[in-house]
C-alpha cells in the first residue's frame, strides 16, 4: 500500500489539482496527483518540451530520426515529436526508422503498426533487416545459441542497424523512446552485473557524441505507466505485445523489482536514476581508445567491433565467441579446446567493447 | 535461467546441477562437491577432514560441502583479520566499542574480536618488555523496546543473555553497556521515551520511521562510544547486508553518499567506524555461528517492511538465481570512487610498531580531491551534493527551512513533514544534538563580513538563489 500519500488533502474534492475546473479522469503515476484529461496531456508534453530545451538535445534544422518499433513508447514519442516540433517551432526533420530483427509473431506483426504510423504521423520511414544486413534472422539465431545470450546479440546487431539507418536517412541524431523505467532497470542492471563503466554513461540523456550518430532519450524522465495512459487516451495505434523471448532475460528481475518500488513509492523511479546521475564515478580511467573494425569499418575499440566478431562466431558455428569475459583463461579445461580452435580471435574479446550499449 | 552447457558464463552456480542428483552419500563417493578434480569426501583445502555437510544427508551446498569446520573458520577468520590489519582498524592504543544486536553478524564480530584480543594479550605477558599494549573492548547493545514491537520482558530477557555471553569471553573483561535511542536527547529530561515515540510517530512514511530508527541507533552508539572513551566503532556489517543497502541507497536518491557507507572505514563520526566483516556473507556467519555453536540471541527485529524489506527480499531472489550476486554488487559498489574520510586518521602513537604504521600507509585510499569540505546532513549524516547545502542568506530564512534545507533530499522527503507547521513540531521533536548540527557555524563570521561590504551589496539576499 502506499505509503504517506503526499497529496495536500484538497485533493480529495472532486475536480482536476492543476485547472480546477473538469472532472478528474485519472490519477497520475509520477506524483499520484488527480487530475483531468487536457491537464494531463498538457503537462505530460510539457514536461518533454523541458526536458527537450533544457538539455539543449536539438538544433534547429537538424534532420533527426525516430527510432520505431512500432510498440508504446516508440509510437508516442514519434507522436509528441512532430506535435513539439510543429507547436514550439524547433525546425526539426524527423524520420522514423525501423529495424527487422526477423522474429516471427512479434516483429512482423509491429511493423505493420510503424508502416500505418509512417501514414498517420506523416514521417517517412526506413526499415533495416538484419537479414540484409547481417544474413541471419533472430529467429535463426535463437536456433543456434538458445535463450541464455540471444538479448546480446540483438543488442549489438541493432545498434548497428541504427546506425546503418541513420547514415542512410542523412540524419543528424538519433531520438529512441527509452523512458525513466528503462534507465533505472538499467541502472540496476549495471550494478547488479559489475559494469560500472556502462554505469557512469547510462544515465547520460545523450549517449554517443563522439561515435557515427549521437542518440538522445527525451523520455528520460518519463515514466511508462504515464505514456500507457498517453497512449489509451489518445488512442494511439501501436502494438503492445512484448518481444517473445523477452521472459528469459535478467532485465526481468530488475523490472519486477521495479513495478512493486514503483507500487510503494513512484517517485523512486526517478530517485534510482538520480542516484545513477550521482555516483562518483571516477572518469579519468573508464574511457576505451576509440578505433575503427578491421572487417566493417565501423567504430569500435579492439581490432573487431562485437558485431563482427558475435557474426563470425554464428558463421563458424561457435555460437559462444564473444559471450562473457576471458573465456578460457578461468575455466580450465572444458575451454582449451575451444582456445586451440580459435587462437587469434580468442585475444580480441577479452576485453569488453567499450562502445556497447543496450 | 537457462543454462546450455558447462561453458556459460553468467557464474552459475555449478554445485547447482550436482545438487539436483542429490542422494544421500556414501562416505566413499562422497558429497556434492563441484569440482571435477578434487577427490571426494575431503575437505578442498586441507584434504584430510570431511567437510562440514558430510554424514548430515546430504544437501550440503557451496562451503559446506568443500571446506571441513576447521579450514572454514580459519578462511573466514582470515578475511577478518586481513580486513583489521590491511586498514589499522584495531591498534594496540585503541579501545573498541563493538556494536552488538544480538545477530549473527554481530555474535561473530564479537567473537573474532575477543579472540584477536586473546592473543594480543597471551603476546603480552610472554614479551619480556611489555611494550604492545592490549587493546580494550567494550560491547553495546541499543535497546528500542520503546519503540519497537517486542515485549519488555522478551528484551530484558535478551539483555541478560547477551550480559552473560559477555562475560563468558573474558578474559579480558568487556564492559556491557545498554543504550537506548532515548538517551540521546539531552539528561535531565524525564520524558524522553515518549519523546523518541512522538518523533518516530510523526513520521508518515514507513520506510522513513525504519530509516530514522537506524540513524538514531547509530548516534546513540556514537554517544556511548565517546562518552566512555571508546576509539573505535567495530559493526557487524557484513556483505548481505551491504548489497542491501547499495541498493536501497540507490533507490532512495542517495547515490552520491553511497560510496561513503560501504568503506572498511567510515572516519566521519567522531567515533570512526570500522567494518571489519566487510568480505564475509551472512550465510558463511551463519555456518560459522552453527558450527562453533554461538548463539544468536532470541531478540527477533519486525521484518523490515517497505522499501527495506521489499529490497531484502528482492536480493535474496537474486541470491538464490546466483550464489556470488551479493559480492558482485558489494564489489561494484567498491569501485565508486570513496571520500577523504573513508580512512583512519593517520597514527601518531608511538606505541603503535611501525609496521603497522607502514601497511596503514600503503592502504589508506589516496585522496582523489583535495579535502573539500562537505556538508553533512544533521539527520543521517551523508554527504550532501552541493545543490542542498544550506542558504546562508538572509537572516530572514526561518531555521526550521534551514534545517530542512541542510538535510539530505532523502531524509527530505522520507522522514521531514512536508508542511511548515509540522515542520516546527518536528525539530522540538528531534534530539537538540542533531537540529544542533544544521546550524551554519560561519553565521558570526558572515555577518562581519556583511558589515563590511553593506555598501556595496545591492539586493536583500546575499546567498546562493
Amino acid at each position: 500500500m502506499e505509503e504517506g500519500n503526499k497529496i495536500p488533502k484538497s485533493a480529495s474534492s472532486r475536480l482536476c489539482c492543476r485547472c480546477n475546473e473538469r472532472k478528474p479522469a485519472l490519477k497520475r503515476p509520477k506524483t499520484l496527483e488527480q487530475i483531468c484529461r487536457k491537464c494531463f496531456y498538457e503537462v505530460f508534453e510539457e514536461e518533454i518540451h523541458q526536458v527537450i530545451v533544457g538539455n539543449q538535445l536539438f538544433k534547429a534544422g537538424e534532420r533527426v530520426a525516430i527510432g520505431a518499433s512500432g510498440g508504446k513508447d516508440s509510437t508516442v514519442l514519434a507522436y509528441v515529436m512532430s506535435e513539439l516540433n510543429r507547436r514550439h517551432n524547433y525546425g526539426l526533420d524527423l524520420f522514423l526508422l525501423s529495424v527487422d530483427e526477423g522474429i516471427t509473431g512479434y516483429r512482423d506483426d509491429s511493423l505493420e503498426t510503424v508502416k500505418r504510423n509512417e501514414v498517420q504521423y506523416g514521417l517517412p520511414l526506413k526499415i533495416v533487416s538484419y537479414k540484409e544486413l547481417y544474413g541471419w534472422t533472430m529467429d535463426e539465431i535463437v536456433k543456434v545459441i538458445g535463450l541464455k545470450n540471444n538479448c546480446t546479440f540483438c543488442g549489438v546487431f541493432r545498434r548497428q542497424a541504427l546506425d546503418r539507418g541513420a547514415a542512410y536517412l542523412k540524419v543528424d541524431k538519433l531520438v529512441t523512446g527509452h523512458n525513466a523505467d528503462d534507465i533505472a532497470e538499467t541502472v540496476l542492471l549495471n550494478i547488479l552485473r559489475g559494469d560500472v563503466a556502462r554505469l557512469s554513461r547510462c544515465t547520460s540523456i545523450t549517449t554517443g557524441e563522439d561515435g557515427p550518430i549521437p542518440r538522445c532519450k527525451p523520455f528520460k524522465y518519463t515514466y511508462e505507466k504515464e505514456i500507457v495512459m498517453y497512449a489509451y487516451f489518445k488512442k494511439l495505434d501501436y502494438f503492445s505485445t512484448e518481444c517473445i523471448y523477452s521472459p528469459n532475460a535478467y532485465r526481468g528481475f530488475a523490472r519486477e523489482f521495479i513495478k512493486d518500488l514503483e507500487r510503494i513509492r513512484p517517485r523512486a523511479i526517478v530517485d534510482i536514476i538520480k542516484s545513477g546521475e550521482n555516483f562518483r564515478i571516477s572518469t579519468s580511467t573508464k574511457m576505451p581508445e576509440q578505433g575503427t573494425c578491421e572487417r566493417c569499418g565501423y567504430i569500435s575499440s579492439q581490432k573487431w567491433c562485437k558485431a563482427c566478431v558475435l557474426l563470425e562466431g554464428l558463421n563458424r558455428g561457435l555460437p559462444k565467441l564473444g559471450i562473457g569475459r576471458s573465456r578460457g583463461l578461468e575455466n580450465g579445461n572444458g575451454n582449451r579446446k575451444d582456445m586451440e580452435q580459435n587462437g587469434d580471435v580468442r585475444s580480441i574479446e577479452s576485453k569488453q567493447c567499450g562502445s556497447l550499449d543496450f | 535461467m537457462a543454462c546450455n552447457s558447462g561453458n556459460c558464463q553468467s557464474n552459475c552456480h555449478q554445485n547447482e546441477q550436482v545438487a539436483e542428483n542429490d542422494s544421500i552419500p556414501t562416505p566413499t563417493t562422497g558429497s556434492n562437491d563441484g569440482g571435477h578434480q578434487q577427490q571426494q569426501g575431503v575437505c578442498l583445502k586441507c584434504k584430510v577432514s570431511p567437510p562440514i555437510s558430510s554424514g548430515s544427508g546430504g544437501g550440503g551446498t557451496g562451503d559446506e560441502a568443500r571446506f571441513c569446520a576447521d579450514c572454514f573458520r580459519a578462511n573466514l577468520f582470515g578475511k577478518f583479520r586481513l580486513a583489521v590489519t590491511s586498514h589499522a582498524m584495531i591498534t594496540p592504543s585503541d579501545n573498541v566499542l563493538v556494536a552488538f544486536s544480538g545477530g549473527v553478524a554481530s555474535r561473530v564480530a564479537l567473537q573474532f574480536v575477543h579472540e584477536m584480543q586473546q592473543r594480543a594479550q597471551k603476546n603480552y605477558e610472554a614479551s619480556k618488555d611489555r611494550s604492545l599494549p592490549v587493546f580494550g573492548v567494550g560491547v553495546a547493545f541499543v535497546d528500542e523496546s520503546s519503540v519497537c514491537s517486542i515485549s519488555k520482558d522478551g528484551v530484558e530477557e535478551a539483555i541478560q543473555e547477551m550480559k552473560s555471553t559477555v562475560s563468558k569471553l573474558a578474559p579480558p573483561v568487556k564492559q556491557f553497556h545498554v543504550v537506548s535511542s532515548a538517551s540521546l536527547y539531552s539528561s535531565g529530561s524525564s520524558d524522553e521515551k515518549d519523546r523518541l515515540k512522538k518523533l518516530i510517530g510523526a513520521v508518515d512514511d514507513v520506510t522513513g520511521k525504519d530509516d530514522l530508527l537506524m540513524h538514531l541507533r547509530m548516534w546513540a552508539l556514537q554517544k556511548v562510544a565517546s562518552e566512555n572513551g571508546y576509539t573505535k566503532l567495530v559493526l557487524g556489517l557484513c556483505t548481505s547486508r551491504i548489497a542491501c543497502h547499495v541498493i536501497a541507497a540507490t533507490v532512495k536518491g542517495q547515490g552520491y553518499s553511497l560510496s561513503a557507507d560501504i568503506q572498511y572505514v567510515d572516519a566521519r563520526w567522531e567515533v570512526p567506524v570500522v567494518l571489519p566483516l566487510r568480505d564475509c556473507t551472512t550465510q558463511e556467519l551463519s555456518i560459522l555461528c552453527r558450527i562453533d555453536g554461538l548463539k544468536p540471541s532470541q531478540l527477533v527485529n519486525d521484518l523490515p517492511s517497505g522499501i527495506n524489506g521489499l529490497i531484502s527480499s528482492f536480493v535474496r531472489l537474486l541470491q538464490e538465481e546466483n550464489p556470488s550476486r551479493e559480492s558482485t554488487i558489494v564489489r561494484t559498489a567498491g569501485k565508486l570512487t570513496p571520500f577523504h574520510f573513508n580512512r583512519v586518521p593517520e597514527i601518531n602513537d608511538s606505541n603503535v610498531p611501525l609496521a603497522t604504521i607502514r601497511r596503514q600507509k600503503r592502504y589508506n585510499l589516496k585522496p582523489q580531491e583535495s579535502i573539500s569540505s562537505e556538508s553533512f546532513c544533521p539527520i543521517c549524516n551523508s554527504p550532501v551534493i552541493d545543490s542542498n547545502s544550506p542558504s546562508w542568506g538572509s537572516p530572514k530564512t526561518c531555521q526550521f527551512t534551514e534545517f530542512a534545507s541542510s538535510c539530505c533530499s532523502s531524509c527530505q522527503f522520507q522522514i521531514l513533514p512536508q508542511d511548515q507547521l509540522s515542520m516546527k513540531e518536528f525539530c522540538s521533536l528531534l534530539p537538540e544534538r542533531l537540529v544542533a548540527r544544521s546550524k551554519p557555524k560561519y553565521n558570526g563570521n558572515l555577518d562581519m563580513l556583511r558589515e563590511q561590504i553593506q555598501d556595496c551589496l545591492l539586493s536583500d539576499s546575499d546567498g546562493e538563489t
